[in-house]
């Protein structure tokens, strides 16, 4: 999933404090499950914002919506009947469903509640952490099915650095060395020698490198 | 093995003499003294010098143009190089700037995290890693092709090193990784700073288990202590460092006044104890901030004069 944190409150109202009909616009997809802007999050947020503007004696409207998705056409549309009625809309998708709206509701001001961080996974209740660089050329079968390019401080694709102590990266004493679990790996699975094969010289033309990407599938396009 | 390059070091290692070599830090600043000022104390105790790369990640004086002030002295530098701060297009220019100079010698890293440095908030490169820029080099200079398949107009004549280090984690994979290294096209390595002789002399005996003591010249890397306190510093916070604790209560045995002078005896006795091991091929002696001393150690570990390769 993509997963974003809450903005902190005092930035949230800096970016509002001028408008009086705001939207708190949810998603139910990944913010939902990393519990930083599902229906839930919505709720809690509007009414701080409400408690917060009324304190200052400021009439505000703030209402208080969560679409399915915010990065379809489909459930971005649920709110075009009545997004004239607002002054701003706070989403709280990840920067995707951010930009989605604000393509769709060209004169309306769409504003981030969320900083959108990495592709990754709920390792327990609370803790998420990243997997995925989205360098559009997976390597995984080459390494373990453990990601260098992502969990490796320095995207090393022929590791470990010398910085690496006692399975940890060097930068982070809690953060494992994602060549340790490789290794790790490969030799739970009988295959440490295939770590001296040398991993080419990668292509990054499909990576953030190559200019915003696109997909484009004739085959499934209407 | 004939010579490659027109490289000093290259030429004592392959005449089968012990190496030595050290290296200067540039400094934070334009002064070109400070640099040719260190290269002076140490220059006919050494046959290379090594000129760091923005070690620790923190901005100094650039390695290329410290190398030039060595080159115009007569000296022979070693170019490091980190992918950390450049991608293949400024590594490979960087590379022919240095051909251009004539410098010989180069020392391919990946380079310390910026997170450790002056400039933590800023980007990071790694379009290649160490393994790559090492297979640059070698296309650049045995194919005389860029990387992208041009070909090069004088093609750098460089001879190729690598670092390694015996002591990061997972040791299983530290003599591999020295193999890959070596098949990526490294000829000459240099350590990390060696305090744990028995870890460093098990990992040896593993690398000439796979004969690769021949294929590859090992210098080994040395860094006399200045105190007690630096000998403690590298231990607990130096990552991929590994310092025993006899080797810290040694220092913090003597009094304050004789540390330096028993960081210096244990760096002697390091290298006295390595000249006499299979598969070591010289010294590399990184006196950090403390050149002044590298006289003394080279002498003192029988290594003076240096050869004249001719």
């Amino acid at each position: 999933m993509i997963v974003a944190e809450q903005k902190p409150i005092e930035e949230i109202i800096e970016m509002l404090k001028d408008f009086d009909r705001i939207l708190v616009a949810g998603c139910n997809e990944c913010v939902t499950v990393c519990e930083a802007g599902g229906k839930k999050e919505v709720g809690i947020l509007a009414s701080a914002l409400r408690m917060y503007f009324g304190n200052q004696g400021k009439k505000v409207r703030i209402d208080e919506v969560t679409l399915e998705r915010q990065c379809d056409h489909e459930y971005l549309e649920e709110i075009r009947s009545n997004i004239d009625q607002y002054d701003a809309v706070l989403s709280l998708a990840c920067g995707v469903g951010v930009q989605f709206m604000a393509e769709k509701y060209f004169s309306t001001p769409v504003l981030p509640g969320v900083n959108t961080c990495f592709m990754g996974v709920t390792e327990e209740r609370g803790v998420w952490s990243e997997r995925c660089q989205g360098c559009g050329q997976c390597i995984l079968g080459m390494t373990a099915g453990i990601c260098p390019i992502s969990r490796c401080a320095k995207r090393l694709l022929n590791g470990p650095c010398g910085g690496a102590t006692k399975g940890k990266s060097e930068i982070n004493k809690d953060l494992d060395c994602a060549w340790q679990l490789i290794v790790d790996r490969l030799k739970e699975m009988g295959k440490l020698d295939t770590y001296e094969t040398l991993m080419p010289i990668k292509d990054w033309s499909t990576e953030r490198a190559g200019g915003p990407r696109k997909i484009i599938r004739e085959d499934v396009r209407l | 093995m004939s010579e490659k390059t027109p490289s000093r070091l290259e030429k004592i290692l392959r005449a089968g003499h012990l190496a030595v070599t050290s290296e200067c830090g540039p400094p934070r600043g334009s002064d070109p003294e400070k640099i040719t000022r260190k290269a002076e104390m140490i220059r006919d105790y050494v046959d290379a010098i090594n000129i760091t790369d923005n070690q620790t990640s923190v901005t100094r004086l650039c390695s290329l143009a410290a190398c030039i002030h060595l080159k115009g002295m007569g000296l022979e530098p070693v170019l490091q190089m980190v992918t950390r701060d450049r991608n293949r297009i400024a590594l490979q220019s960087d590379i022919l700037g240095a051909a251009s100079h004539d410098i010989h010698n180069i020392l391919c890293l990946s380079g310390d995290h910026q997170l450790f440095g002056d400039c933590a908030r800023g980007q990071n490169v790694f379009d290649l890693d160490s393994m790559q820029l090492i297979q640059t080099v070698r296309r650049m200079r045995d194919e005389g092709k860029f990387l992208g398949g041009d070909d090069i107009d004088r093609p750098p004549r460089m001879f190729v090193g690598a670092a390694a280090n015996p002591f990061a984690d997972p040791f299983e994979i530290r003599v591999p990784r020295l193999a890959k290294k070596i098949a990526a096209g490294a000829e000459f390595i240099q350590t990390q700073c060696i305090y744990n002789l028995d870890k460093f002399e098990l990992w040896l005996k593993q690398a000439r288990d796979r004969g690769l003591h021949e294929k590859v010249h090992i210098l080994a890397g040395v860094t006399p202590f200045k105190s007690a306190g630096m000998a403690k510093y590298m231990k607990n916070r130096v990552p991929g460092m590994d310092v025993p604790d006899e080797v810290v209560k040694r220092m913090s045995g003597v009094p304050k006044e004789k540390q330096a002078q028993e960081g210096i005896d244990i760096c002697v006795e390091t290298i006295l104890r390595l000249k006499e091991v299979e598969g070591i091929s010289g010294f590399h002696v990184m006196a950090i901030e403390w050149e002044e001393k590298v006289p003394e150690i080279v002498e003192r570990a029988g290594l003076y004069p240096r050869p004249d390769p001719g």
